[in-house]
């Protein structure tokens, strides 16, 4: 049973959305019903896998598609899959994310985009089924075709929203393709050198030919990075995504924003140490590991300062998620095995921080109705619970221990102190500055209003009740989604040493 | 013709000639996407930047007289296992008789119809997109769109 | 040696315990301030419960989890700490006293987020105090600068919010700037140990040049001990209640600074290779500049509490220059001077909030005779300047003295010439305010708002002060404990 484990994780979802578009004719209400139930299954299972995975006999499942055996001299004929632990744990925070996501959309599927429910449902089992593909395949090719899946979808989903998310959609499809066509190019020049599309077979034989001069195999990974660069926004080619995530549907952005991006830098993590290998990408010849580390503290210090120029929160979030690629691009470039854990333990705890932050901005934007930052006057009187969550996980943004923002930003810095690379270290201390100018500044109106409040009534027995105003918390299936991800920023946060122990130990492998 | 350019083109562009065609493809669709104002415009660059990527594709898969992949064991031409055939083939057939320099590689045609449908369905919901954008702003000119936004929105 | 013991823990968990319990009573103020007391005084019996053993010698020790690879969460109590978190938990009793009179005294609002946020900062105290490592220092650090932050803003008006920026930025960002990196370099420069169980553990580990910046990183970093030129929140933290500032200067805030600043140089580097690598200098002299700088500031403040500011920061560089000269006799000055600057400095704070309660004056030129109206208060502010100053037979009078030892031990006759003029400087900015209290008459009456209504403050405002200056006056003539505290650490 287990060894279907992979397979099952897509297929439940894949099924969920064929089910919810059959069913959504008929019983439109029914649809969010299936879709938690398919991806509760998925995420089930893909916590299994986690535990499977980790019991030391198997350390790594592999699962041949229509059961190809490889040729005899070793090399792979059909798809496979392949989880390790941290394909487990970015599965498990993809369908866990999608499984808390659904049910934050109980209510806003039908305000948000009235007569797409059932559509709504199916592009994001979907969607999740895109991108649990991209994290487990081991086929270069495979790769692209979910990763244009995923695209597919999340257009769609986007453009469900107002004109403006429409438009930004548009935008989304221009950059996409490009970022895909260019992973694909590259893709190609490495089938050309090598003849074989399995992951772990291109590097065996770029290892076994000793291909790692050629200019090719030069040329195919600079496409391929570009290509998922521009997929994961990092800062040059971050254009589409403060537009498409800010005016998406409230249900669409919570879930795009905290996983697209990451499940693109795991891409780039595995590309880097399992496609390319260790040697390739950071030896000396090549100028651009300086370099990728330069633009990557250009994407942490240009993110954070567009981010804190913004007033509209959702704008702000979005483009703090593009200073965080950065992050985890500069982490995962630094060289050493800190620096690469660092950036895959920051996709999880980015994960839950981001998935956090944005479902408290889409509650209040929804129950004030403006979405600039004096929305923010007086909640934490008005929606203490909601409030609660959302400065957990600005906390977390700013790096506070025992939030996981704290031990993702000491990995990553403990990391640029052992490669040396002190202007890395420099602009995630000045990220976490600015970060806290943001926060604070959305706290001190959360706490005590406008500027010219008069003071509140000087009762000594200060009550709770809060007179002025009719705004209240949020039903529970919204709020229950914001304390879920509140307490995995907790969490993951009180977990990151053995986590990081986890993560260690598998990128030690790629790295000798 | 200047014998530094005669020999540049025999050297590099002739037997590679496929790759600049696809190279001059992409290059075109790019230019188109990124420059057109027009919504359609921009897609029509992105159809041709990606069919500029299944020509490289195609192309790649190509040999000098190799045929179509298609094994055929009651015809007689581009099939070099007639002799060993008619006392075992079924035999033979495992072994690794099959000349594969007299085929065209398979695999990159087969990725590429994959790639054509992933191609279609982005075009075909990027021109349902387009089509919103046109009802909702009247128009797919980029610079009149965003003049629409200008007034009332941010950024 | 090290004892395991659980006390460390439950010292820290009293006061945190009580904030539920504070806020499930906030209809009732008496059974919510009754919760204060009792937390109060069972932390101060369970640092009682363990000064016998520190004093024997023992180091209590205790931990949980592992947030990071060889880092737990870690209590380790040792002299230091001890005198530490003696001080601060006694102080906190008179300050809970001394709060629910101000704060009735004048009906303010959100009593009981204050209450909270107080028994939450005073937790971290005691973390910081315990700390058994480095990061788990920093973490109380930190939760005591946020947990501060609704207290510094307690009136929530311009002012405040202006002040409570200040005070979040600069111990906020001083600490995320320079003390996190400096303490990723230390965990990995000394291999994952950054536990101060065994010494110091950058001994020997660091070169000079790195050396000097992780020290300027880690006591500039550590804002709160109000070294120039991070130094500006005090005076802006001053549109806090008084009972806040009384703890932001004398019972936590800027102790835990100069504590962090104490920890850092003989628990990380170790006061022994801080003179190999002879890097104290730096500190030394940035140290100097402050207390002479800040003690010319405050003559120039008209406004009480804002001298009384500019004067803790000035008292605060004693302690930081005591410890840079990296002699016993310094460390044991410094110690001290923690002790003895507390109880004189929140003996002017009660005063200062006394004289508001009771009058509504704020500067410094309206209490001209206000002596004659408030004897009491005002004999007390006296004895805390006494103290403050280093004369016998007050308090003050021994860390200055042991300060100066250290100074002659470490060569630095300049420094011993600063700490002669600093005094001096303290006798021009504070002696006066008491003087023209008690012995010169009002100004003319007639003017607006006479004087001739004004009373003693409220009797929770009184008795706190008192005990605070006679404390001053017992320090003097029994100094025992803090030395014996001191020796532990020096020796």
């Amino acid at each position: 049973m287990t060894e279907h484990f992979p397979i099952l994780i897509l297929l439940v979802p894949l099924f969920g959305a064929l089910i919810v578009v059959l069913l959504g004719r008929e019983r439109p209400e029914q649809c969010w019903v299936t879709s938690l139930v398919s991806l509760g299954i998925s995420s089930i299972i893909s916590l299994f896998t986690i535990i499977v995975v980790f019991s030391d006999k198997v350390q790594t499942i592999r699962y041949r598609m229509g059961g190809w055996e490889p040729e005899a001299n070793g090399y792979e004929v059909g798809i496979e899959l392949r989880v390790d632990i941290l394909a487990a744990l970015v599965v498990f925070a993809v369908t866990f994310v999608g499984f808390v996501n659904t049910i934050y959309s109980k209510t806003r599927a039908e305000a948000e985009v009235q007569g797409k429910v059932p559509f709504f449902y199916a592009l994001i089992q979907l969607l999740i089924v895109g991108l649990c593909g991209i994290v487990m395949t081991n086929d270069a090719f495979n790769l692209y075709v979910l990763i244009e899946i995923t695209s597919l979808t999340s257009y769609a989903l986007i453009a469900m929203g107002n004109r403006r998310a429409v438009l930004s959609s548009f935008n989304y499809v221009i950059m996409g393709t490009i970022g895909a066509s260019f992973y694909l190019l590259g893709v190609g020049y490495l089938y050309i050198k090598t003849g074989t599309l399995n992951i772990d077979d291109i590097r065996m034989v770029l290892g076994n030919d000793n291909l790692w001069e050629h200019q090719s195999i030069v040329v195919a990974f600079i496409f391929i990075m570009l290509g998922v660069w521009t997929k994961m926004a990092f800062f040059p080619l971050h254009g589409w995504l403060p537009n498409a995530y800010a005016y998406a549907p409230s249900m669409t952005g919570t879930f795009m924003a905290p996983l697209m991006t990451k499940v693109m830098v795991y891409v780039m993590i595995r590309v880097m140490l399992w496609l390319f290998g260790y040697e390739f990408v950071y030896s000396g010849q090549h100028v651009w590991k300086e370099l990728i580390i330069w633009m990557s503290v250009l994407a942490i210090v240009a993110g954070s300062l567009l981010a804190l120029a913004r007033t509209d929160i959702k704008k702000m979030l979005t483009y703090l998620i593009v200073a965080e690629v950065g992050y985890m691009v500069g982490g995962a470039w630094l060289g050493n095995v800190t620096g690469q854990a660092g950036a895959f333990y920051h996709i999880l705890s980015d994960a839950a921080m981001t998935f956090c932050l944005f479902i408290a901005a889409s509650i209040i934007v929804l129950r004030v109705g403006d979405s600039r930052v004096n929305a923010f006057d007086n909640l934490f009187r008005k929606m203490p619970l909601t409030m609660i969550g959302f400065t957990v996980g600005a906390l977390s943004m700013i790096g506070l221990p025992p939030t996981c923002g704290f031990f993702s930003k000491w990995y990553l810095i403990s990391g640029g102190i052992e490669a040396g690379q002190w202007e890395y270290v420099c602009a995630l201390i000045f990220s976490s500055l600015v970060n806290a100018i943001i926060f604070f500044r959305i706290f001190e109106r959360a706490y005590f209003g406008k500027i010219a409040g008069v003071k509140e009534d000087l009762s000594p027995s200060d009550s709770d009740a809060n007179p002025d105003t009719g705004i209240k918390e949020v039903p529970w299936s919204m709020l229950v989604p914001l304390f879920i991800a509140s307490g995995f920023v907790l969490l993951l946060g009180i977990m990151n040493r053995t986590l990081f122990e986890w993560i260690q130990t598998a990128l030690e492998v790629m790295n000798t | 013709m200047d014998p530094i350019i005669a020999n540049f083109i025999e050297e590099n562009i002739v037997p590679k000639f496929n790759y600049w065609i696809y190279v001059i493809l992409m290059m075109i669709g790019l230019y188109a996407m990124i420059t057109k104002n027009n919504l359609i415009k921009k897609l029509i660059g992105m159809a041709i930047f990606q069919t500029a990527i299944i020509l490289f594709y195609v192309s790649i898969g190509v040999k000098e007289d190799g045929g179509i992949p298609i094994i055929s064991h009651h015809g007689p031409d581009h099939h070099q296992e007639t002799e060993a055939h008619s006392e075992a083939g079924s035999e033979n057939l495992k072994h690794n008789i099959i000349d594969k320099d007299k085929y065209a590689n398979p695999l990159p045609h087969v990725l590429m119809l994959t790639a054509i449908v992933v191609g279609v369905s982005t075009l075909g919901l990027a021109l349902a997109i387009s089509q919103r954008i046109h009802k909702s702003f009247g128009t797919l000119e980029e610079d009149e769109i965003l003049n629409k936004l200008r007034p009332g929105g941010h950024d | 040696m090290i004892e395991f013991s659980i006390i460390p823990l439950f010292t820290w968990l009293v006061s945190l315990l009580a904030v539920p319990a504070i806020l499930l009573f906030r209809k009732r103020p008496d059974a919510r301030e009754g919760i204060t007391f009792l937390a109060a005084f069972l932390k101060l019996g369970m640092i009682f419960m363990m000064l016998p053993l520190i004093r024997e010698g023992k180091i209590l020790h205790f931990q949980f989890g592992e947030i990071l690879p060889g880092i737990p969460i870690e209590f380790r109590v040792d002299g230091l700490g001890m005198l530490f978190a003696l001080v601060a938990s006694s102080l906190w009793i008179l300050t809970t006293l001394y709060a629910v009179g101000y704060m009735r005294g004048l009906k303010e609002h959100d009593q009981t987020r204050f209450f909270a946020c107080f028994a939450i900062s005073l937790s971290a105290t005691i973390g910081v105090a315990f700390a058994g490592n480095l990061l788990t220092l920093y973490i109380f650090y930190e939760i005591l600068s946020l947990s501060t932050y609704p207290l510094v803003t307690h009136h929530g008006d311009k002012a405040a919010r202006t002040g409570g920026r200040t005070y979040l930025s600069h111990l906020l960002g001083t600490s995320i700037a320079f003390v996190l990196p400096a303490m990723i370099y230390c965990y990995w420069k000394s291999g994952a140990d950054i536990n101060f169980t065994d010494g110091a553990f950058l001994d020997g580990k660091i070169g000079s040049s790195d050396g000097l910046i992780v020290l300027l990183a880690f006591t500039l970093g550590f804002a709160k001990s109000g070294l120039m030129p991070f130094h500006s929140w005090l005076p802006n933290a001053m549109v806090a209640p008084t009972p806040v500032s009384a703890l932001l200067h004398a019972v936590a805030v800027v102790k835990v600074g100069v504590f962090c600043v104490l920890r850092v140089f003989t628990g990380v580097f170790g006061t022994d290779f801080l003179q190999k690598l002879d890097v104290g200098t730096v500190i030394t002299y940035i140290a100097a500049f402050t207390i002479i700088v800040s003690s010319l500031i405050a003559l120039t403040q008209d406004n009480l509490k804002r001298r009384l500011a500019f004067s803790t920061i000035g008292q605060l560089a004693y302690i930081v220059l005591g410890v840079s000269f990296l002699s016993s006799n310094g460390v044991t000055g410094s110690m001290m001077h923690i002790a003895m600057h507390a109880f004189g400095k929140i003996t002017l704070f009660f005063c200062a909030g006394a004289i508001f309660v009771a009058s509504g004056k704020k500067y410094i030129s309206q209490m001209v005779g206000l002596g004659r109206q408030m004897p009491i208060t005002m004999i007390a502010f006296l004895i805390g300047s006494l103290s403050i100053i280093g004369l016998p037979p007050f308090g003050g009078a021994w860390s200055k003295w042991y300060l100066f030892l250290g100074a002659l031990d470490a060569d630095q006759t300049a420094m011993a010439i600063v700490l002669v003029i600093s005094s001096l400087l303290n006798i021009a900015y504070l002696l006066p305010i008491p003087v023209n209290a008690l012995f010169r008459s009002p100004p003319q009456k007639g003017k607006k708002g006479s004087d001739a209504g004004i009373k003693e403050a409220p009797l929770a405002c009184l008795i706190p002060l008192c005990i605070t200056a006679l404390a001053g006056l017992l320090f003097f003539l029994f100094p025992g404990l803090g030395f014996e505290l001191a020796e532990l650490i020096t020796k």
